[in-house]
């Protein structure tokens, strides 16, 4: 099963619809599938082993993408925000490869060894009307079809393996082919190096919804594309949708609302509650669906959907409404395991590691043994407990736990309680070295606007509501906190700009 | 009898039916139409499906045997129904899940 098979259905099947871009001008699902012939056609004549891309969302991405699985080749989209250092680095390691580029990211790849640059606009102009050859994609689906990056914590990142059964897998275990009307449109705002961005394009190809682009996020384009556009759908990040709800607050009871949005997804970090409480007041009419998954699961393995949201919402019972914050629960082809650190499955409601089971489970990383357990689980280095009722709760990588005085302390149970604190506008909480508990608690807070709130009053909040042990040791108040482009925390910056709060005797 | 695995493709050899399949390995007697199916590109005869298998087949819907050790994948539909010899598969329940991505 190659990804090719889901474009060549489309057009099949709906190959007159519009696949891409605007309602008059966008690209027809036909017209997309046979650009991605055309450009797999170019990208074969170039004697290449992988099509890269370093550049933002564009039409060039669903050709590229489909384009390198026409010709048996991986499609890797790099990070056009990392260094030149980190570029070349990940350049030579996919080096003989093709690398499709917008205008500014050219001359930061000219001169890498065995990375040939294609302008996008040179592509584009090079495949319209350009002969599709015969279809000649692997079937069966063992190839690569994408290789992603990943932030790892620590060396070089670590290139996860996609391959085409695994992509295949989850789109046919969570779209129905065709389940779009005609007048459904999505907008995609998340990068084409993030494994959402990729889903993106294949769930919305697959159930024939059109698809609109924003290449750089910004609130009030986004809000602006939904309304000119009537776009139905969309996912988002954390940080994408605080700005959002801040504009749309600030719109007022008489702004326009987003009247067209049916459903607004979330995932890719951890929601602040304050947030996602303020978009379902502000957007009564859209189903808000949290989706949890991770790069190597091939994009989401369990979703929190439109009824478990109000349902939430709307309990008196501390138990139900604690789902707002979960993951949901596990999508139809996927097992979750709550497993301990001997990897035994511990109780309902017992907290200890993530593993996920299922064919869209790739758990591979390029050039090192699968991480999948014999019998199939991908341990996904994230903690989380399993509620009575199913629904999966994600309380953060375990890299991060903070280890005070032999006890573990998941900094979001802490930074939990902190924003939830009316002069508090953004918190996280970081283990610092100390000689005496091991680690101590940091907490980084951004104060609200005009907040005055002092360190013992935040230290009393959360000692009030959480055992003792979780009182940050240290309150330190800080003008904005690290996030990477996708809206994930970055503790690593965070740490090593807060080092000097840890005990130095030990560092 | 031919020997299906993921990924691989046959063709009804009565009607326009086409499909992947998703689930199974091994020998089958995959049937449409109540006749054998062929690899895709073979010659289609004149036989028209049986009235026994002639309920069609559906684009983009899966269809599963009794115990859902084999599951296929409709891309192209047909008017004959898919089987195992003489036993009919049908059409895999789909939860409907709500747009994630």
């Amino acid at each position: 099963m190659n990804i090719m098979m889901l474009l060549e259905m489309a057009a099949n099947g709906f190959g007159e619809r519009v696949a891409v871009g605007s309602h008059t001008g966008g690209l027809t699902f036909q017209q997309l599938y046979d650009r991605a012939g055309a450009a797999a056609g170019r990208f074969r004549a170039d004697g290449v082993t992988a099509v890269a891309m370093v550049d933002v969302s564009s039409v060039a991405l669903p050709i590229s993408l489909f384009g390198a699985a026409w010709a048996n080749l991986p499609f890797v989209p790099l990070n056009y925000r990392l260094s030149n250092d980190e570029l070349s680095r990940q350049g030579e390691r996919i080096a003989p490869a093709v690398a499709i580029a917008d205008p500014s990211a050219v001359g930061r790849l000219i001169g890498l060894g065995g990375v040939e640059v294609l302008n996008r606009s040179d592509l584009l102009d090079s495949i319209v009307d350009a002969p599709v050859p015969e279809a000649g994609w692997e079937i069966l689906g063992e190839g690569t079809a994408v290789l992603l990056f990943t932030s790892g914590t620590t060396g070089e990142p670590k290139a996860a393996v996609l391959r085409h059964r695994h992509l295949v897998s989850y789109i046919l275990g969570s779209v129905e082919f065709m389940s779009a009307g005609e007048d459904e449109a999505a907008l995609v705002s998340v990068p084409p190096y993030h494994v959402a961005g990729i889903a993106a394009i294949l769930s919305n190809v697959y159930a024939g919804r059109r698809i609109v682009q924003l290449p750089t996020f910004d609130a009030a384009v986004w809000i602006d594309l939904v309304r000119t556009e009537e776009v139905t759908s969309a996912m988002v990040v954390p940080t994408m949708l605080a700005q959002i709800v801040e504009r749309l607050d600030a719109e007022g009871p008489s702004g326009m609302g987003l009247p067209s949005l049916r459903t607004l997804s979330y995932g890719g970090g951890k929601m602040p509650r304050p947030t996602i409480e303020r978009a379902l007041q502000l957007l009564e009419h859209t189903a808000f669906v949290n989706a949890y998954g991770l790069t190597e699961t091939s994009s989401t393995v369990a979703l929190l959907g439109p009824v478990d949201h109000r349902d939430a919402l709307a309990s008196d019972e501390l138990s139900v409404r604690a789902r707002l914050g979960s993951a949901g629960r596990p999508l139809p082809n996927i097992e979750v395991s709550i497993r301990d650190e001997n990897g035994s499955e511990v109780a309902i409601g017992s907290p200890g590691e993530v593993w996920v089971r299922g064919d869209q489970v790739s758990g591979e990383y390029e050039g090192l043994p699968s991480q999948l357990t014999a019998a199939g689980w991908f341990p996904t280095r994230d903690g989380g407990w399993m509620d009575d009722a199913g629904f999966l709760h994600v309380t953060g990588r375990i890299d991060d736990v903070i280890v005070k005085g032999g006890q573990n302390v998941s900094p979001g149970e802490i930074e939990d309680v902190l924003v939830r604190h009316p002069e508090v506008a953004d918190a996280a909480a970081i283990g610092l070295p100390d000689t005496h508990w091991g680690e101590r608690i940091v907490a980084a807070v951004v104060r609200a606007y005009e907040s005055q709130v002092t360190a013992e009053e935040l230290q009393e909040a959360v000692r009030t509501e959480l055992r003792s042990n979780r009182t940050p040791d240290h309150v330190e108040f800080v003008e904005a906190l690290p996030y990477g482009d996708t809206g994930k925390l970055l503790r690593r910056v965070l740490r090593a700009d807060l080092a000097h709060l840890g005990d130095g005797s030990t560092l | 009898m031919p020997e299906i695995k993921p990924g691989s493709r046959f063709a009804s050899s009565v009607c326009t039916t086409e499909i992947i399949i998703v689930k199974g390995f091994g020998d089958c007697d995959l049937c449409c139409g109540g006749a054998g199916m062929e690899a895709p590109g073979a010659p289609r005869d004149e036989r028209t499906p049986s009235p026994q298998a002639a309920e069609g087949t559906q684009m983009g819907k899966r269809y599963v045997d009794a115990a859902e050790t084999i599951e296929v994948l409709c891309v192209k539909p047909g008017d004959g129904s898919l089987g195992i010899g003489n036993v009919l598969l049908k059409l895999k329940d789909a939860k409907p899940l709500p747009a994630s991505d």
